[in-house]
């Protein structure tokens, strides 16, 4: 789970991580009067959308009078924002944080993520700052610094020290660098984060180290003891496709395809995805209904898959393991006449009672495309998907 | 014979008397595997499905000589389960449970490394279907029927990805020494790379089928061990193809965030290393049939 930039430096802030003075704003007034709040003469508009390389999209704005602000204020509010990150479709603005200009004197990277490799938290660092981290790797690998914690006892200070050196950081802020580095280890553990990253962390000409911007992400595992966390959820900046679905609990990724999926198991979804692919055709979605595919599973799917307007075919492909393929068969039906399904539908059944269930489904009377094979499901998918398009546009 | 578990292993079930425990007990046990008893602190000293419930995997050990455990305690206490699993002496323990935090099985594993690499336990998931020798025993949630006893070693992430490869096999009448779901979680037990060491020396697998998917760096691990180390011949399929950059694809360890993670890629680093490619989900059989039968000419 993503939240805005605001959120991360308040979180940030109660580690002792300095951030630069600002306030949230919801219209143009709002902005220049938080502004006036602030005080000094030079703010930064910025957009809050869950996405990085925000200022080359507009999205961020250097103001020095109320007029300034209030015009920015408004280029941005209620605008979609498109980054490289947010996809063509981009993010809606609908909140800004205007915050104190500062003077910077350098730019330095800093991140800290889990590193699967060493199955532990790394920190990633680099003198260039400023760039997102995968131009620094390109650009400047040599810059990069890495190091991991061990669980057993944390981040200690000789550590953080070992990378303030090694950003080349004046002796003077060595200890504020070494706060800082700490704060964000104890910030990532405290609040489960998968991803934290402060790009850039400045020197200001008054000699203090300063976390410019914040990104944090959290671990979806670990929100049922993060109550906090999970309130700082936008929805408005999610795919509404998948926010339908997770709110009824269904685990959805919405892609740019027209085969919608209805698959059972995460690694059988992604396979049946590419066989899709393989056999000509585009998938536009993944989604994995979990274990049981109980009727009223299956109806939430098809609900969920049915909100993506591109959807002109669904494939149901359900491995039944613990479950019956008579009784998936059955859900699938009641699903059908509860829901009303507009599209082609091809259902492939496999494993327990296959037969049962193939029958079910074949004697029901419903339009129903059955398939034995994941081959033979992904292809029939594909030629329903063609003759139906055909058909529309005759 | 097989890897890790036989009919001979003494089985415990952690999370016994609750509903998705009490169900696999009985359905484990039905298949031939050896369970013994089961934990649910709180409730030591009952009989449940006939068999003794105990406080702590410690008594549990004690009083029944398990060596292996699996876990079904809900996410929020199950790295705690896991960690009793290892401190009391258990020497297979298969996590099913999805949904640990990943901080939580960070401190699972380093907690495992107080003991010598040959005393440790080994940890098989979380987040995955367990594992299986077929007509010997079950350690896990997949459907025993589909799975014919044979001399091919299976290891992948997801459940029943692994079903379709393996009731793909049965229908050409190829068997399964033993199949194990690592499970699709960043931070697991056992890697790719630890279950074809342990299928390189068992005398009873003469092949291994490995089906990864996007996402972490353990699939390509697994090929440059398998180039170096590796006699026996080694068939992989990778999911994900169609899965964009930065998306999580169900297993919250199925996300493209680093060179080297995308299917393609992950494609690329088995054949340099001499691996034979599954091309689509659809041919797993077939490809592992061809490379039997390619064997068998040889010998």
């Amino acid at each position: 789970m993503d939240i805005h930039e605001y959120q991360a430096k308040e979180l940030l802030a109660r580690y002792q991580i300095d951030i630069p003075r600002g306030g949230l704003a919801y219209s143009p007034e709002q902005a220049a009067y938080r502004a006036r709040e602030i005080g000094g003469d030079r703010w930064v508009v910025k957009a809050q959308i869950h996405s990085g390389a925000r200022g080359k999209a507009g999205g961020i704005k250097l103001c020095s009078s109320d007029h300034e602000i209030v015009a920015a204020a408004d280029s941005m509010l209620g605008r979609t924002l498109v980054t490289h990150q947010t996809g063509p479709q981009g993010k809606l603005v609908s909140r800004l944080y205007v915050e104190e200009a500062m003077d910077i004197a350098r730019e330095i990277y800093l991140g800290f993520v889990l590193d699967r490799k060493s199955e532990r938290i790394m920190i990633v660092a680099s003198s260039s700052g400023g760039m997102e981290i995968e131009e620094i790797a390109e650009a400047e690998p040599d810059s990069i610094i890495r190091a991991t914690v061990d669980p057993g006892v944390g981040m200690q200070d000789f550590q953080a020290r070992e990378i303030a050196f090694g950003l080349g950081i004046d002796n003077a802020l060595i200890g504020r660098a070494t706060q800082t580095l700490i704060g964000c280890y104890r910030a990532f553990v405290d609040y489960d984060a998968s991803m934290l990253e402060i790009n850039p962390l400045v020197v200001t000409r008054q000699g203090d180290l300063v976390a410019l911007d914040a990104k944090m992400s959290f671990d979806e595992n670990a929100l049922f003891r993060r109550p906090h966390i999970s309130e700082m959820r936008d929805k408005s900046q999610e795919d509404p496709r998948e926010t339908y679905a997770s709110d009824r609990g269904l685990s959805y990724v919405g892609l740019d395809g027209n085969i919608g999926c209805i698959i059972n198991g995460a690694g059988l979804a992604m396979a049946t995805m590419d066989m899709i692919k393989i056999a000509g055709g585009e998938p536009a979605n993944f989604l994995d209904i979990g274990g049981g595919a109980s009727p009223e599973r299956v109806a939430k799917s098809f609900r969920a898959v049915l909100t993506d307007r591109n959807v002109e075919t669904i494939l149901v492909n359900i491995f039944a393991g613990i479950n019956r393929c008579d009784w998936v068969a059955e859900g699938v039906i009641k699903a059908l006449r509860e829901v009303g399904v507009p599209v082609p539908l091809v259902v492939r059944l496999s494993g327990t009672n296959m037969e049962e269930g193939r029958r079910i489904l074949a004697e029901s009377g419903e339009n129903i495309i059955v398939a034995e094979t994941l081959a033979e499901a992904a292809e029939k998918a594909v030629a329903a998907w063609r003759s139906f398009t055909a058909g529309k546009a005759a | 014979m097989s890897i890790l578990l036989d009919k001979n292993t003494r089985v415990i079930v952690q999370g016994f008397t609750g509903k998705i425990g009490s169900f696999h007990a009985e359905d484990m046990k039905r298949y031939g595997t050896n369970v013994v008893g089961g934990v649910t602190p709180g409730k030591g000293g009952q009989t449940h499905l006939g068999m003794p419930v105990f406080n702590t995997v410690k008594g549990a050990v004690q009083e029944t000589g398990a060596d292996a455990s699996i876990v079904f305690v809900p996410p929020p206490f199950a790295a705690d389960s896991i960690m009793e699993a290892a401190d009391a002496g258990i020497r297979l323990c298969v996590c099913i449970t999805d949904g640990i935090p990943s901080q939580d099985m960070i401190r699972v594993k380093r907690y495992m490394r107080r003991y010598r690499f040959e005393d440790r336990m080994t940890l098989i998931g979380p987040n995955c279907a367990g594992m299986i020798t077929p007509g010997e025993a079950l350690m896990g949630i997949m459907p025993g029927s589909i799975y014919l006893p044979g001399r091919v070693g299976i290891v992948g992430r997801s459940g029943t990805l692994g079903y379709e490869a393996a009731s793909q096999m049965k229908a050409l009448g190829i068997g399964v020494s033993t199949s194990v779901g690592i499970g699709g979680d960043p931070v697991n037990g056992s890697s790719f790379k630890d279950m074809l060491e342990l299928f390189e020396k068992d005398p009873n697998t003469d092949a291994v089928l490995m089906i990864g998917e996007i996402g972490g760096p353990q699939e390509a691990e697994a090929a440059l061990w398998a180039r170096d180390h590796m006699k026996k011949p080694l068939i992989a399929y990778i999911a994900g193809l169609s899965a964009p950059k930065g998306r999580r694809m169900g297993h919250a360890g199925a996300i493209i965030s680093a060179f080297g993670e995308s299917a393609q890629e992950k494609v690329e680093i088995l054949k340099g290393a001499g691996v034979t490619i599954v091309a689509t989900p659809s041919s797993f059989g077939e490809t592992v049939a061809e490379v039997l039968s390619v064997m068998s000419k040889v010998a």
